[in-house]
């Protein structure tokens, strides 16, 4: 059998498998913790902080994607200081990608207050649209990125490689190798990128296509 | 400038045993040097031979601000753009040259630092500069000073120790001692001694080395961190530019004190003449019997590998090593699990700075006991500190713990330069504190610091006189730390961003009334959020000056 760990969660004892996350833990008891990069079928990495709760005896804030339980921790997971993080961490977001195509985002930007313009006067990160392949185009103007796109691409799906992250911190980027075209590297355009990204940052061309026209016409 | 020849590729890489992905940063660099730069070939090339998607080399040749992707035009002279080298301004350059802003090149005490890649420095006194350009620690000889002599003993003569002079100072002596002893033995006197890691995070180094001992796995590696690029820092740099063996010596007694096979030293590929000089002296250690199979004939095999880093400070955090060290790009792992159970390739791994591996010999050479006399109770030892800033004698200078940092600044380095009073130090680094004047009698220990809230860090000490305006400082503190996140988690990856961008608010005059709290929720965010050390002390020093001199960040001021 497997052992079973005890905790406390936001007042509440449970009990879960040892090596369960304290996301997955809170959710056997109804709590759901709120998360932007983690995907079910993606490694978790703890990117975006967004699911950080107040591990008691903990100096920092502790992700809870990634964290396992461990017998008698306490668990807050929406204390003030737990909110005012995450409410920035979205505000300093919105102040540098466009996120008005991410229902993700913009759901949890109204759990949290979370005001758009907190952070005015901001350098946004901006790119151009790349429109180079048959099947889909990129605007990573809108990628918050959360390595979706880049896990599936290699060992979390399809072993192709095409694309990994180019420069560092605020300028890091998704791309290919020495900025080819997508046609011109490994991608065998099955399409699993396009299918976990959050934001709108990559588009089957039908859709970008079909949105296009929308904006055409209330132009 | 011509295309690059693509046949000179294979005799150069041929020279590397490319051993899979972690010969990536080697090959790199090789070809680097080859081309001055990094040809979209070459990249294919070496992706092929290592077996590395080529997305990914990409992405790690991207990733490190030393590679580059284009053939430079020109030649160009790298200038210091951190604090204690431009507060006058930093160096003229004549019009014409092409110049570029790098930051702290670990030349602080020699104030305003600068390189010519490569070139000699007779060439830059061709170009009129006024001021000779050090191009490494060796040209201007640093200063040494402080109370003992110890770490430091063989420092400062314009030299490099050899062997043989590093034995007659008493080296290797405690390699003896501890191959006599059995590794939990040894252990016992590391952890005796009180000595704490002095990379920064003051971790209790024979507690690191127990765990580590204590692992499952019989693969294990010992690492001396030799990144050093905190802006302000140069100790490790004198150190082993001026005597390698010490180094040496304790890391080979940590891969014995853990049952290691192997150790890498990573050093940042700025330090190039430190590197040659521990290559020389790994070479000397090998011919002596010190290094390789059975050292000392004590029946003990152990050997080290030296790695050069590629322009990011990040890869100063331990883990952010290990991937670079694999090949990857310098991105913090999320812990646990700690390096002591999964580090380097995933082994079991201790990581030592290097002024903490060169108290190691003295442990044994001494005892622990004679050791722990020194400093205060419970910060053993004695400590280096990196004296930069307005201050008559920038150097290193060696104390045991427990001396007052005006003690240090007035009495040892000969106090305020031109005639100017004290303003304020930074203290620790850019992750670091501000003390004032009315703290300049805090004791140096950790306990004290920590209580006067200030981090001790790895020991800078930048003293700013009362004219430097301050809110210049924090700007290019915020800058650095931006430009050095890594990326990977949000609130650092953000909010080092935001915090630049406010700060020039801050500097331009035209600071926004909700600004400063602003400043704080980035500060709590990153802090409480961040994976690593990096972005989880990014706002310190702004919220270390904040809270002494809040008026900066209020209004638009002459002055501070
Ligand atoms: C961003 C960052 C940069 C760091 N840079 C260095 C460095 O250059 N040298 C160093 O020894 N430790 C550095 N550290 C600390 C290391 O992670 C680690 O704690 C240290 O090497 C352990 O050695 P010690 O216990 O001997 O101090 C850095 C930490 C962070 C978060
Ligand atoms: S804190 Fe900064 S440097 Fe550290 S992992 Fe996060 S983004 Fe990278
Ligand atoms: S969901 Fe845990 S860090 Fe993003």
């Amino acid at each position: 059998m497997q052992e079973m760990i005890e905790l406390t969660i936001d007042d509440e004892v449970v009990s879960v498998p040892a090596g369960t996350t304290i996301y997955h833990a809170a959710m056997e008891m109804g709590v759901v913790i709120p998360t932007l990069c983690f995907h079910e079928y993606c490694s978790a990495n703890a990117l975006c902080r967004v699911c950080v709760v107040e591990v008691e005896g903990s100096r920092v804030l502790v992700p809870a994607c990634v964290a396992k339980v461990s017998a008698g921790m306490v668990v807050h997971t929406d204390t003030p200081r737990v909110r005012s993080a995450r409410k920035t961490i979205l505000e300093m977001l919105a102040a540098s990608v466009d996120v008005s195509d991410s229902a993700d985002v913009l759901r949890l930007m109204q759990d949290y207050n979370a005001r758009s313009d907190r952070f005015p006067a901001s350098i946004r990160r901006e790119s151009d649209l790349i429109d180079d392949n048959p099947m889909y185009v990129r605007d990573y103007s809108k990628c918050i990125l959360c390595w979706r796109c880049v896990q599936v691409c290699a060992q979390d799906a399809q072993y192709t490689f095409a694309i990994n992250f180019t420069g560092r911190g605020y300028e890091t980027h998704i791309g290919t190798f020495y900025d080819r075209s997508l046609t011109e590297t490994t991608c065998v355009f099955c399409g699993q990128c396009v299918a976990v990204c959050p934001t709108g940052a990559l588009k089957p061309r039908r859709e970008w296509l079909l949105e296009e026209k929308d904006h055409a016409h209330t132009r | 400038m011509p295309d690059p020849d693509p046949l000179l590729l294979s005799p150069v890489l041929d020279q590397y045993k490319l051993a899979g992905r972690t010969s990536l940063l080697p090959a790199l660099h090789a070809v680097q040097s080859l081309y001055g730069y990094i040809p979209e070939f070459a990249a294919e090339s070496i992706a092929r031979q290592l077996k590395v998607p080529l997305a990914e080399v990409y992405g790690v040749v991207t990733f490190y601000s030393h590679f580059r992707t284009q053939s430079a035009a020109t030649r160009s002279i790298q200038v210091c753009k951190d604090p204690a080298c431009r507060l006058d301004g930093g160096i003229k350059i004549p019009d014409g040259i092409q110049v570029e802003d790098v930051p702290c090149m670990g030349l602080c005490d020699m104030a305003p630092a600068a390189a010519v890649d490569g070139i000699s420095a007779d060439w830059t006194i061709d170009l009129g500069l006024s001021k000779r350009l050090p191009l490494s620690g060796r040209m201007h000889k640093s200063h040494i000073g402080g109370d003992v002599s110890i770490l430091t003993r063989n420092c400062g003569k314009g030299q490099v120790t050899t062997l043989l002079d590093y034995r007659a100072s008493g080296g290797y002596t405690g390699l003896e001692n501890a191959l006599r002893l059995t590794p939990p033995e040894l252990i016992a006197q590391v952890k005796a001694s009180g000595l704490v890691g002095r990379g920064g995070a003051a971790f209790p180094t024979g507690v690191k080395w127990e765990s580590a001992a204590a692992a499952s796995d019989s693969t294990r590696y010992v690492i001396c961190n030799a990144d050093e690029s905190e802006p302000g820092t140069f100790k490790d740099r004198i150190l082993l530019e001026d005597d390698p063996h010490h180094m040496i010596e304790g890391l080979i007694i940590a891969g014995y004190a853990i049952g290691a096979q192997k150790g890498y030293v990573y050093i940042r590929v700025e330090y190039s003449e430190a590197y040659q000089v521990i290559l020389h002296a790994l070479d000397e250690a090998r011919q002596a019997g010190i290094l390789g199979k059975n050292i000392l004939t004590s029946g003990f095999s152990f050997d080290i590998e030296v790695r050069q880093g590629a322009g990011a400070y990040v890869c100063g955090e331990e883990t952010a090593l290990f991937e670079s060290i694999e090949g990857k790009r310098g991105l913090p792992r999320i812990k646990p699990p700690f390096p002591t159970t999964a580090g380097l390739f995933g082994k079991p791994t201790v990581i030592n700075n290097v002024e903490t591996l060169c108290n190691i010999p003295e442990i044994l050479r001494e005892g622990a006991q004679a050791y722990s006399a020194r400093g205060t109770q419970k910060s053993t030892g004695t400590k280096l500190f990196c004296l930069s800033g307005d201050v008559v004698r920038p150097g290193l200078y060696e104390l045991p713990f427990g001396a007052s940092l005006r003690h240090l600044i007035e009495d040892l380095a000969g106090g305020m330069a031109n005639q100017r009073g004290f303003g304020a130090a930074l203290v620790g680094g850019a992750a670091g504190g501000f003390a004032t004047a009315a703290e300049l009698d805090t004791r140096l220990s950790f306990e004290d610091m920590r209580s006067a809230g200030i981090p001790l860090g790895a020991g800078v000490v930048m003293v700013f006189d009362e004219t430097r305006d301050l809110r210049l400082i924090l700007l290019r503190l915020a800058q650095f730390f931006a430009e050095e996140s890594c990326g990977k988690c949000f609130p650092c990856q953000l909010g080092t961003q935001r915090q630049v961008e406010i700060l020039h608010r801050v500097v331009d005059g035209q600071i926004d009334k909700e600004d400063p709290t602003r400043l704080s929720e980035i500060a709590q965010t990153m802090t409480d959020a961040s994976i690593c050390g990096l972005g989880q002390s990014a706002a310190m020093a702004i919220q270390s000056a904040n809270k002494r001199w809040p008026q900066i960040f209020t209004a638009r001021q002459d002055g501070r």
